[in-house]
């Protein structure tokens, strides 16, 4: 039941009535409003009540395991929550004094530099409000070197078959032009057609290293010599940094510029999608063109960066600084977990793949990269099992939610046909991993033995399979008053 | 090992499955001379001194009387609010991709899109974006896209639409060779409307009508929507949706309304929190709908007929549609929305209608009471919403810089984005200031005005 089929007329919860005066506005007569939304008029209580309801409907981290590829559902620690929720820093206003804020300036001014650090790169700007707009950042500041450099035929940015969506539709919103470059049988880009691709149009390469195929592309240092020798300059997608995170330094790799997906390595919680963070980070070339504002240090000093700081910049991107709860979640994490603790992320998310990825395989399911290691996931092809009983990605995911667990990544990345993408991230237990394969062991079976179970799952949650379909072409996308007369019928 | 669960005999137990001796022998596909030799970063502390430092950096902050706006505005939470909002069922879940297993997000989502679409008077409204400066820059590119067949693409900005989300526009736009025409203000802080009557309208596609505008004011918004809509030109408006439940909606600007309304959605039951997260509303015309950026959840039914929530109109986006997306975007702000959601339902409209009106009169009472200081007044002198433009005898940013020491946030000095207003300060006062909060804020103000006349 919707929150608008449970009002009555005239009530009303007065967590808060101002008070105050009454009288009326002076706004002139044709600027005011005649006639208040319609809002639900409910209890206090009744709100409480319909939305920890609503709330009991969602698989979460906290309630669930939630290997879904890519998406890095790593538990999101409590302690960062209550840090970032201390009121000094929920009551600050974003334009407030410098002076008046130096403590927050420093958070902000050490995650700076500890993301340096961990990427390997010159300097960092955590204004991005999420990865698709640290993206957007990057291949703008792409532009921008070009473009000072009066190279104006770089038209073109290329992006692997296996990429993210966000990856060519950044690009096309940066002006480009995109070109997908093939990737191998084995998981790699395919270098010689990479080879055949540069020229003097191309204007760099979006890549994510582990890739959404679950591995490292071994060639990587001559992809990035491929793409400088072209002229070009190659952008690091943050979404698996989770991998790697302090054993590999994109810098390291060639990488001129990246973001990092602080939802995903830093472990800030993803919200039923969104708030992220999606701070960048760039090699001392393209320092010059960063996202403002960035926090600067003079002396023992914070402050912000001014236009006489960065007169190059490529501008802004947030109404204010970014999404700065999100940022002080990620600080206490990187405060928490320390160098040593940094290292063992990328460490355990690996050994909790790969051990995953050979308990599937003892099960019989097939890898889409069986010579491969997993990087932190990794994927299976359903193939065998829709071939053999009719029954697809899909409905093993639909299964699966009745078994308790969120499905996998499906139909991600796009060139393994039936295809789950499986992170199980570092914060998953032995014994959860086995719970999780004692399940698909279960749903094997039953596809052998009533493969309809599984084609019209899921069967034990609030709703059943939903029509799509109807969904888009009977475009039904809010309440409308008078409708709980026709439904009380 | 914090939040990694793995005992000793784990590691020993998972090695041996996979036939290894240690765990770095995982990483042996990627080549040695990457590997990174050692990381320049302190040692890992724990959650009690985390936690202590936290607070001790918090605490510069803390305790502030806050006459600031500017796009972001202090109001008063119930704690209702964020108390269901972060339970860990809405906040450690991820986009709604699995609706079966997603339909309490789904269902939230679905409900703020009716409030906000009753808010504004609009047809349809998205599941969200960044925030209000991203969601106008949005709102450009899809204005962009909806006249497609008209030659040119130029959107008129005025100058007293927010700086900083005219910056976001002009970083967001530029590479798709979008042009923003300025437009000057009149001596009342609305736009010039016989500028306008003058105006080469060759190749502009929209008009963007901030309510109220950056300096409080209210715009003459129908004469305006009118005036665009005459030329062909799409109407986007930019509002605070708090104002809305005593402002005339977009969705009833002029004869036929704004095509396109966007703005900051923050004063629904988000904290200041230094700027973010915040969320961005949008809104629009339901023929304009397939050129929407973002998330649309949509109510359908189940196998058996049941009712539910889903994502729909997929092929908008980019993980369906790739290079020809209308947007980037992949996420919205979920959790912010939620919350949105629930602050809503809690006030309900009379109680979002009384805030308005609270926080109005409140910033009336100011300017009266600092009207009695010598050369302090309002400087624009037409309507406007709970925040104000003081002309001041000295300059904005040494008073601001007295009244921080007394921690009184002032308001906004407007010389660094209006070079002709040397000596004006915005200010926003809202329900959550007392009498004597704007009595001592007065005699700051006139102690701090002393003191730089001395000087």
């Amino acid at each position: 039941m919707l929150i608008f089929e449970q009002g009555q007329p005239g009530r009303r919860s007065m967590a808060e009535a101002p008070g105050g005066s009454s009288a009326p506005l002076d706004f002139p007569a044709h600027l005011m409003r005649r006639q208040l939304p319609r809002f639900p008029e409910v209890s206090e209580l009744q709100v409480v009540r319909h939305y920890t309801n609503l709330s009991r409907k969602n698989f979460s981290i906290d309630t669930q395991f939630y290997p879904l590829g890519s998406c890095t559902m790593k538990y999101n620690p409590r302690g960062a929550h209550r840090a970032a929720s201390l009121p000094g820093f929920l009551n600050r206003h974003p334009l407030m004094a410098e002076t008046n804020s130096q403590g927050y300036l420093t958070c902000l001014f050490e995650l700076q530099e500890i993301l340096a650090e961990v990427t390997g790169m010159a300097g960092v700007s955590l204004t991005p409000m999420a990865g698709a707009q640290g993206e957007f950042a990057g291949i703008a500041m792409i532009r921008a070197y070009h473009q000072s450099r009066q190279d104006h035929g770089r038209t073109e940015i290329l992006v692997p078959a296996a990429a993210h969506g966000t990856n060519p539709a950044t690009a096309v919103m940066c002006g480009y032009t995109v070109r997908e470059i093939p990737v191998k049988a084995d998981g790699d880009v395919d270098l010689d057609a990479l080879k055949l691709a540069v020229g003097p149009q191309t204007a760099g390469l979006m890549m994510t290293n582990p890739s959404t195929c679950g591995v490292f592309d071994r060639a990587i240092a001559e992809i990035a010599q491929t793409i400088h020798q072209a002229g070009g300059l190659l952008y690091y997608d943050g979404a698996n940094l989770n991998a790697i995170l302090g054993k590999v330094k994109p810098g390291a790799m060639g990488f001129d510029v990246l973001h990092l997906n602080l939802h995903k390595t830093f472990a800030t919680p993803h919200g039923g999608g969104g708030p992220g963070a999606g701070p960048v980070a760039v090699a001392s070339r393209l320092l010059p063109y960063l996202p403002t504002p960035i926090v600067m240090k003079s002396k023992d000093f914070y402050r912000w960066s001014t236009e006489h700081d960065f007169p190059h910049s490529i501008g802004r991107l947030s109404a204010f600084m970014g999404n700065a709860g999100v940022l002080l979640r990620a600080y206490y994490y990187a405060r928490v977990l320390g160098r040593a603790g940094l290292l063992r992320v990328a460490e355990y998310a690996t050994l909790n793949a790969n051990y995953l990825m050979q308990r599937l395989v003892d099960l019989g399911f097939t890898l889409a990269y069986p010579t491969r290691r997993a990087s932190h996931e990794f994927i299976i092809s359903l193939s065998p099992q829709l071939k053999q009983y009719g029954v697809n990605a899909m409905d093993f995911a639909k299964r699966l939610l009745d078994y308790g667990f969120h499905a996998p990544t499906t139909y991600f990345p796009l060139l393994v046909p039936e295809c789950w993408l499986i992170e199980p991230t570092e914060t998953e237990s032995l014994e959860q991993l086995e719970l999780f394969v004692a399940a698909l062991e279960g749903i094997l079976k039953e596809a052998a033995e009533d493969a309809t179970l599984l084609k019209t799952a899921p069967h034990t949650l609030p709703v059943r399979r939903l029509d799509d379909v109807k969904a888009a072409r009977e475009l039904d996308v809010k309440w409308s008053y008078g409708e709980e007369k026709t439904r009380s019928t | 090992m914090p939040y990694i669960p793995h005992t000793e005999s784990d590691v020993a137990h998972m090695l041996s499955a996979l036939k290894l001796d240690t765990i770095d022998q995982l990483f042996d596909e990627i080549p040695p001379d990457l590997w990174a030799e050692k990381l320049e970063i302190a040692e890992g502390i724990s959650e009690m001194s985390a936690t202590r430092l936290m607070t001790e950096r918090a605490v510069t902050s803390d305790r502030q009387l806050n006459f600031l706006g500017a796009g972001a505005y202090e109001h008063f939470i119930p704690a209702a609010v964020w108390d269901v909002v972060t339970r860990g069922e809405f906040m450690t879940a991820y986009t709604p991709y699995q609706a079966e297993a997603s339909q309490g997000t789904l269902q939230t989502i679905y409900e703020y899109q009716s409030m906000i679409t009753q808010l504004t008077a609009m047809d349809i409204s998205n599941a969200s974006l960044y925030d209000g400066a991203s969601a106008l820059a949005e709102a450009l590119l899809m204005a962009v896209r909806c006249q497609k067949k008209k030659s040119g693409q130029t959107i008129l900005m005025p100058m007293q639409v927010h700086p900083f989300y005219r910056q976001v526009c002009e970083t967001i736009v530029a590479a798709q060779g979008i042009q923003l025409q300025l437009l000057p203000y009149d001596e009342g802080g609305q736009i010039d409307q016989t500028y306008l009557a003058q105006l080469n309208i060759e190749g502009v596609v929209a008009l963007v009508i901030p309510q109220p505008n950056f300096f409080g004011v209210l715009e003459e918004v129908h004469a305006l929507t009118d005036w665009a809509h005459a030329r062909g030109l799409l109407v986007i408006a930019q509002v605070n949706p708090m104002a809305l439940a005593v402002l005339v909606p977009p969705g009833q600007w002029g004869q036929s309304g704004a095509d396109i309304a966007v703005g900051e959605g923050q004063p629904m039951g988000v904290p200041l929190a230094s700027g973010g997260p915040y969320f961005g509303f949008m809104t629009c015309r339901e023929s304009l709908v397939r050129q929407m950026p973002g998330r649309i959840i949509g109510r359908t039914v189940d196998l058996d007929g049941k009712e539910g929530f889903t994502l729909t109109l997929q092929a908008r986006e980019q993980h369906i549609r790739r290079s020809k997306a209308t947007s980037n975007i992949c996420t919205n702000q979920g959790l912010a929305v939620t919350a949105a959601t629930v602050f809503m339902s809690l006030l309900g409209a009379q109680g979002l209608a009384e805030v308005a009106q609270q926080s109005h009169q409140n910033c009336e009472a100011l300017i009266k009471k600092v009207s009695v200081i010598p050369g302090v007044k309002a400087h624009f002198n037409r309507a406007r919403f709970h925040e104000v433009v003081l002309q001041l005898p000295v300059a904005a940013a040494s008073v601001i810089h007295f009244m921080a020491k007394q921690n009184i946030q002032a308001g906004v000095d407007l010389q660094p984005f209006y070079p002709e207003l040397t000596q004006h300060l915005l200010v926003c006062v809202t329900e959550t200031k007392a009498s004597a909060d704007l009595s001592r804020y007065v005699d700051v103000l006139a102690e701090a005005i002393k003191l730089v006349v001395a000087v």
